[in-house]
């Protein structure tokens, strides 16, 4: 039985309240039979550092995506990472991280790809927490692994491949990247030169969000009114559109899929994961570059 | 990477962690984080001394000193918030401090993928350390230069 939603009046604003929780909600839940919360951050040790009192700890790097094969793990390994962590099918997942939750929403879409049910991120994630001076711990739960059921993985419904974005050319494309990398004046994010690519640019037509824009100064979602008047004022998207965001290796574009999927309720979204480090290696694939977001190009 | 080439503090510093199980391993290296220095005074008010490595996902600023005998030093600072960069800083700063030039330009370039951290942190995160080492050998040869 999934833990009674969070009504804050703020979330009841969203398209589904139900994917948020705030901070206040979550101190008075924690413990809760049901509820599993879930750490997920950019750095591997942070958690250990100190996390939220009965919090597991899910790292994108060497738990979600396969070791050898650029793809996220097999059905089975996920449900055995569930079962190790003590989640159920069943269970209630609320997850938070790092950087606005940057990591955390990946997560989240990731355990949406294998269809986990109840799964909710805590608005403003571990900034925020700590912020208000909740408390932290360095000790790790005692988890009793339970058994998680193998369920395939459906790509389908908010996962692109590169061929799905290529046939998608004329409907909306979010670039959630910096503008330097919007426009090609560089192949990596500013600071994050790891994962390269051998052209620089956009898809063409894409529109350039930055996806931090959807986040406010206290790391907590921007309001129904600020969202809309960014993503459907700004760049135009209309009820009922079909949408594909990408970033660079589809981390950034996660949490814009959660906030027009979850926030703001387009049912048509998807997350390009091969994103900048597979389009900007490809072969023959047409580029933009500069600031505008260019044409489709005639095939 | 041959034992001779390899300075004494940082092979130890390997086989600690080869020792060690995958998870242990990360404990350790939040153990060297934790170990990290604070910035000499010196250099706290002079942030334009310090270089930052771009190749780390983290704000880490290293510099590297040679001291009137001639031996290395190197100083590094890494937020609270990114205690894997630091512990990457640490095992470095500990590693590099009292030797020679000669020693530290030695160091094989692969070293930080030498220490069994990529089944525990990914490869792609090791990477930072690589080009905290490579650009640690850069400043110090600049350093000899001038």
């Amino acid at each position: 039985m999934p833990v009674e939603f969070d009504t804050a009046a703020k979330l009841a604003e969203y398209a589904h309240p139900e994917r948020l929780v705030t901070t206040d909600w979550l101190a008075d839940q924690l413990g809760r039979p049901g509820l599993v919360v879930v750490e997920s951050d950019e750095d591997v040790l942070l958690y250990e550092t100190g996390h939220i009192p009965g919090a597991v700890k899910v790292d994108w790097h060497t738990e979600l995506n396969d070791p050898v094969v650029r793809d996220y793990v097999s059905s089975e390994r996920f449900a055995e990472l569930l079962g190790s962590k003590g989640i159920s099918r069943d269970s209630t997942v609320v997850i938070y991280g790092d950087k606005n939750n940057w990591w955390a929403a990946y997560a989240l879409w990731v355990f949406t790809l294998f269809g986990h049910d109840d799964v909710r991120l805590l608005d403003g994630g571990r900034d925020k927490w700590i912020a208000e001076g909740r408390p932290l711990t360095t000790d790790t739960p005692e988890v009793e692994p339970v058994e998680y059921p193998v369920v395939e993985r459906d790509d389908s419904r908010v996962r692109a491949y590169k061929d799905d974005v290529l046939a998608h050319l004329g409907k909306p494309l979010i670039d959630v990247r910096s503008p330097e990398e919007y426009s090609g004046e560089r192949t990596t994010a500013p600071a994050y030169p790891e994962e390269g690519a051998l052209r620089a640019g956009h898809i063409p037509t894409a529109a350039s969000v930055p996806w931090a824009r959807a986040a406010a100064e206290d790391g907590t979602f921007r309001s129904r009114a600020e969202l809309d008047a960014i993503y459907r004022d700004e760049v135009g998207l209309q009820e009922g559109d079909e949408v594909i965001a990408y970033c660079r290796i589809g981390e950034r574009s996660s949490h814009t899929w959660f906030v027009l999927t979850h926030l703001l309720g387009f049912d048509k979204v998807r997350n390009y994961d091969g994103s900048w480090t597979e389009w900007g290696s490809a072969v023959r694939v047409p580029i933009v570059t500069g600031t505008e977001r260019g044409e489709v190009p005639g095939r | 990477m041959d034992a001779t080439t390899l300075p004494a503090a940082l092979a130890e510093t390997r086989e600690d962690f080869l020792a060690l199980g995958v998870k242990d391993r990360l404990t350790l290296l939040l153990d060297f984080s934790n170990e990290l220095p604070e910035l000499p005074e010196r250099y706290r008010d002079h942030p334009d001394l310090l270089e930052r490595v771009e190749e780390c996902q983290s704000p880490v600023f290293i510099f590297v000193e040679v001291d009137e005998a001639g031996l290395v030093h190197m100083h590094a600072t890494a937020p609270a918030e990114a205690p894997t960069t630091r512990g990457f800083a640490s095992i470095l700063a500990q590693g590099l401090d009292g030797l020679t030039p000669e020693q530290v330009f030695a160091i094989p370039a692969d070293y930080p993928q030498s220490l069994g951290l990529g089944e525990a942190v990914s490869p792609l995160r090791v990477r930072g350390m690589s080009g905290m080492l490579a650009r640690a050998k850069r400043q110090l040869q600049e350093r000899l230069a001038a």
